[in-house]
């Protein structure tokens, strides 16, 4: 079925060879051609968004399909930022493999760090071994790394709504939570603090002290946070109602964390599948029967407020131990490398070089044996997960005896509970897709590894 | 120096052990899945070391026997009810428990059966699909790529891991994205990573390589893909490339 | 020409180069060109405590258009490369392109088969800023030091001369890969 006159159409020449419909795409009658197509065509427009978008939280390309401002499809695009992190940490040593999966989710730094330490640990078969200070130094800094992902998470869920003040509120707070970061690891971001073995760094001078201030501070500036959102008509508007899935959609769809406990189910492997000694501290599973936007912010607040009291439980253990050794004893395992803050801010601890340099031929040995070489891990494979912010981050990790790890697979919370994006915003308005995907707060550097 | 002499890190339970393999007196079958030779990582005419000729079989835990210990019966005995047929005749081809976890190596075409079994009966009830990874063995000619999936039950409270082997030749796996829905992207990324084919997925796209990349990254004969690193006249070649302890 | 002793006194004589230097480094917008772990610390280079408002920088532009600074934070995929390309082609002249991070100079540790070694294979860059992640301090002094170079930015004739000049000191340089010596 030719729509035009094609006898005298340059760009479109009859055929007689095709059979079916014929559809030329010149001349005046387009109404017509795409009536042939799909008769509700005209009203349907597929939008494309991203992966250089502001509102997408990070390079997250999404394509929904929208009648008027409704979406009737909405599907995800990503890979926008894979790095192979996966692939490399197969050619780097198992202690090195910190430094690779840090990197993975960059706002929740120290759940990477420590899924792959318990595996490395548990493949090892040395989780018994782990001494007390480095669990709860663990503890800590997870906890520290809770709040400031949750700041982030709420910080640019508020700026995507167009809500700045919730954005620079929420960065000057996280500001303090990477002020003990980088006391206690020297780095701000990404920085490889906890090891297969335990911790690189014992607590610094005056290190508690500066928990103690966090702390206080924290108590008295996340109210604020709460005072300028909770009860905000405008951002309750946004965000109540907005994204709902409840508890047989986050099943059906692997989704945990906030999303998951937003619900009402309590499933938080800190309690469920205690892991570093969660099940000695003292703190509850803030859970809310709204599984919506608002909800999943709200249980985010709460969260920080009882991480705050985990923090303040480690410090009361780390003045307890003090002295008491960060690292595993097995010195086959323990990373021999000591750092000290030198003249110029940062380096190795002199002392140590001075021992493997002057002293002790065997120590030198010993540190170029495991430092270039690294220690050996029993063929196998394990499975370990973590509560982070995000949801349920696990770490398979395959071993074939070797210094190396033969595969190591992230299991991303970001990445599964992405895929609640359609189930959550198909149906809704254009508006809120924005306030759905920041509500399950993907962090596209987990997603895509 | 400690004096705590630790272990676990020298002796693999089940690998090998000074060159010769030790075999646990209750395996069945032992897992060849890899083969080392040498000793630092350079081959050929190259390795003046003297240890160029060593060779040691890789070995993953062997096939556990009954009793595989706690709730691992309970959920070997449920399973074998289900299916009307007995752990390694069947459906189930092994099971291994190792390191406090259970994994069920599952032939390929029964893999969406056992987890709906898995799935809706109320003695087992894994209801979360945790995740789909691939793991690439080159050298267990016949079962080179094995699928493994993360199973986990909240009602309970218990993990399980499934493993599916399929060799190289015809690496085709029944999907399960009709059990379990958040099965879809986790078996596009493995379909990326090692082209596992998923016979039965809605869609099986490449989901973050680019859509017209060539081949599949995570197998161990695709390339890391570095390029040498140049500065001031010293050339620092890509990871894979340099010289490793094997 | 006499001019000048005619003016009143407290009247500043400048060119109108170093007037359209000053003016175009005072309102200096950066895209949004957030990618991984760099793109948190850009904003809080943006946040209350860097305050990028100090510097008239405080409006991340989300529309290319209407942005002069592309800052590429963080690790660049080959699967990103073209998006960053039509980025930077949408944006209008005199446009700058800050790379961020040790990924987006040269790739940083992850040297394989996904990431771009560099994302001066894609787009032309004015800055290059280690790190990884750089802190927001190291990233305002990347910026005061492209300030500098935006105030000193020639234009019409002198613009064409100086850019035949930079090319003939480029092309006259001794590449990195013939330069031998110790490593530092």
């Amino acid at each position: 079925m030719s729509t035009t006159d094609t006898g005298t159409d340059p760009y479109a020449q009859s055929q007689d060879t095709t059979s079916g419909p014929v559809f030329t795409v010149t001349g005046q009658d387009w109404d017509e051609v795409v009536a042939g197509v799909d008769p509700d065509a005209s009203e349907r427009i597929v939008v494309n968004m991203g992966p250089q978008h502001p509102s997408t939280h990070g390079v997250l390309r999404l394509i929904l399909e929208i009648e008027g401002e409704s979406v009737t499809e909405a599907r995800c695009g990503i890979g926008y930022l894979h790095t192979g992190i996966e692939k490399n940490m197969e050619y780097r040593n198992w202690t090195q493999g910190v430094t690779f999966c840090t990197r993975m989710d960059y706002l929740s730094p120290m759940y990477n760090e420590a899924v792959y330490a318990l595996g490395v640990e548990k493949l090892l078969g040395i989780t018994d071994q782990i001494p007390e200070k480095a669990d709860v130094l663990r503890v800590m800094m997870m906890e520290v790394n809770r709040i400031s992902s949750h700041l982030v998470a709420i910080a640019t869920g508020g700026m995507e709504i167009g809500a700045l003040t919730v954005m620079t509120v929420g960065f000057r707070e996280r500001e303090l939570c990477l002020d003990l970061f980088e006391l206690f690891s020297g780095l701000r971001m990404n920085s490889a603090y906890i090891r297969p073995g335990g911790v690189s760094q014992d607590v610094p001078e005056g290190g508690l002290d500066a928990v103690d201030r966090f702390v206080s501070l924290m108590r008295k500036r996340l109210p604020e946070l709460a005072a300028l959102c909770n009860q905000n008509p405008i951002f309750k508007g946004r965000l109540k109602d907005v994204g709902y899935l409840d508890l047989a959609g986050c099943l059906a769809l692997g989704v945990t964390g906030p999303a998951l406990r937003s619900t009402g189910y309590d499933w938080d492997l800190r309690k469920k599948q205690p892991y570093c000694g969660y099940e000695t501290y003292d703190f509850d599973v803030i859970t809310r029967d709204e599984p919506d936007a608002y909800g999943r912010f709200r249980i985010r607040l709460d969260e920080m407020d009882e991480s705050l009291r985990i923090i303040e439980q480690c410090v009361t253990r780390l003045r307890a131990l003090e002295g008491a050794p960060v690292m595993v004893a097995d010195k086959k395992i323990a990373w021999p490398s000591q750092l000290a803050i030198g003249p110029d801010g940062q380096g190795n601890s002199l002392e140590h070089i001075r021992h493997i340099m002057g002293e002790s031929m065997e120590a030198l040995i010993h540190h170029f044996k495991l430092v270039t070489e690294g220690f050996r891990v029993p063929a196998g494979q394990v499975y370990t997960s973590v509560e982070s912010p995000r949801g349920e981050l696990a770490c398979h990790l395959v071993s074939d005896g070797g210094t190396r790890p033969y595969r190591a697979h992230f299991r991303d919370p970001s990445f599964s509970n992405l895929q609640a994006t359609a189930a959550m915003s198909e149906g809704g308005m254009l508006a809120d897709v924005i306030v759905a995907i920041a509500s399950i707060d993907p962090v596209m550097g987990g997603v895509d590894r | 120096m400690s004096d705590v002499p630790t272990g676990g890190t020298q002796e693999p339970s089940s690998t090998a052990v000074g060159g010769e393999e030790v075999v646990p007196s209750e395996a069945r079958t032992l897992e060849v899945v890899e083969v080392r030779e040498g000793m630092f990582g350079v081959h050929g005419t190259g390795d003046t070391s003297g240890y160029g000729g060593l060779q040691r079989p890789v070995a993953m835990p062997a096939a556990s026997r009954r009793p595989f210990g706690g709730w691992y019966d309970d959920v070997a005995d449920q399973l074998e009810r289900l299916l009307g047929e007995e752990i390694g005749s069947g459906a189930i081809e092994s099971v291994v428990a190792d390191r406090d976890e259970l994994t069920l190596h599952v032939r390929r075409e029964r893999i969406r059966e056992v987890c709906q079994h898995l799935r809706d009966d109320p003695a087992l009830r894994f209801e979360l699909c945790s995740g789909i990874s691939g793991v690439h063995f080159p050298h267990e000619i016949g079962r080179e790529f094995h699928a493994v999936y993360h199973l986990l039950s909240m009602t309970h409270n218990r993990r399980i891991r499934l493993e599916v082997a399929v060799p190289d030749s015809d690496p085709h796996i029944e999907s399960v994205v009709s059990v379990y829905p958040t099965a879809d992207w986790h078996e596009r990324e493995t379909w990326d990573f090692f082209g596992i084919v998923f016979d039965g997925h809605p869609a099986l796209t490449r989901i973050l390589m680019p859509d017209d990349w060539p081949g599949h990254p995570q197998r161990k004969d695709y390339p890391l893909g570095g390029i040498p690193v140049e500065y001031k006249g010293a050339t620092v070649p890509p990871p894979d490339e340099r010289r490793s302890y094997s | 020409m006499g001019l000048e002793e005619k003016l009143p006194s407290g009247v500043l004589l400048t060119t109108v180069e170093g007037l359209a230097g000053y003016f175009r480094k005072a309102s200096f917008w950066p895209a949004t060109f957030g990618l991984a772990c760099c793109a948190i610390e850009m904003m809080e280079f943006g946040a209350p405590k860097y305050d990028s408002s100090r510097f008239g920088m405080e409006v991340f532009r989300a529309s290319p258009r209407q942005a002069d600074l592309m800052i590429v934070a963080g690790r660049v995929s080959q699967k990103m490369a073209p998006v960053l390309r039509q980025i930077y082609d949408q944006m209008a002249n005199p446009k700058y392109v800050l790379a961020m991070g040790v990924c987006a100079s040269s790739g940083g540790m992850f040297n394989n088969y996904a990431i771009v070694q560099g994302v001066d294979h894609i787009v032309p860059v004015d800055m290059y800023l280690p790190g990884c992640p750089p802190r927001p301090e190291m990233l305002i002094d990347a910026i005061m030091k492209l300030h500098d170079k935006i105030q000193h930015t020639k234009l019409g004739a002198h613009r064409a001369a100086e850019i035949a000049s930079d090319e003939k000191v480029a092309l006259e340089a001794v590449p990195t890969s013939a330069m031998k010596g110790l490593l530092r």
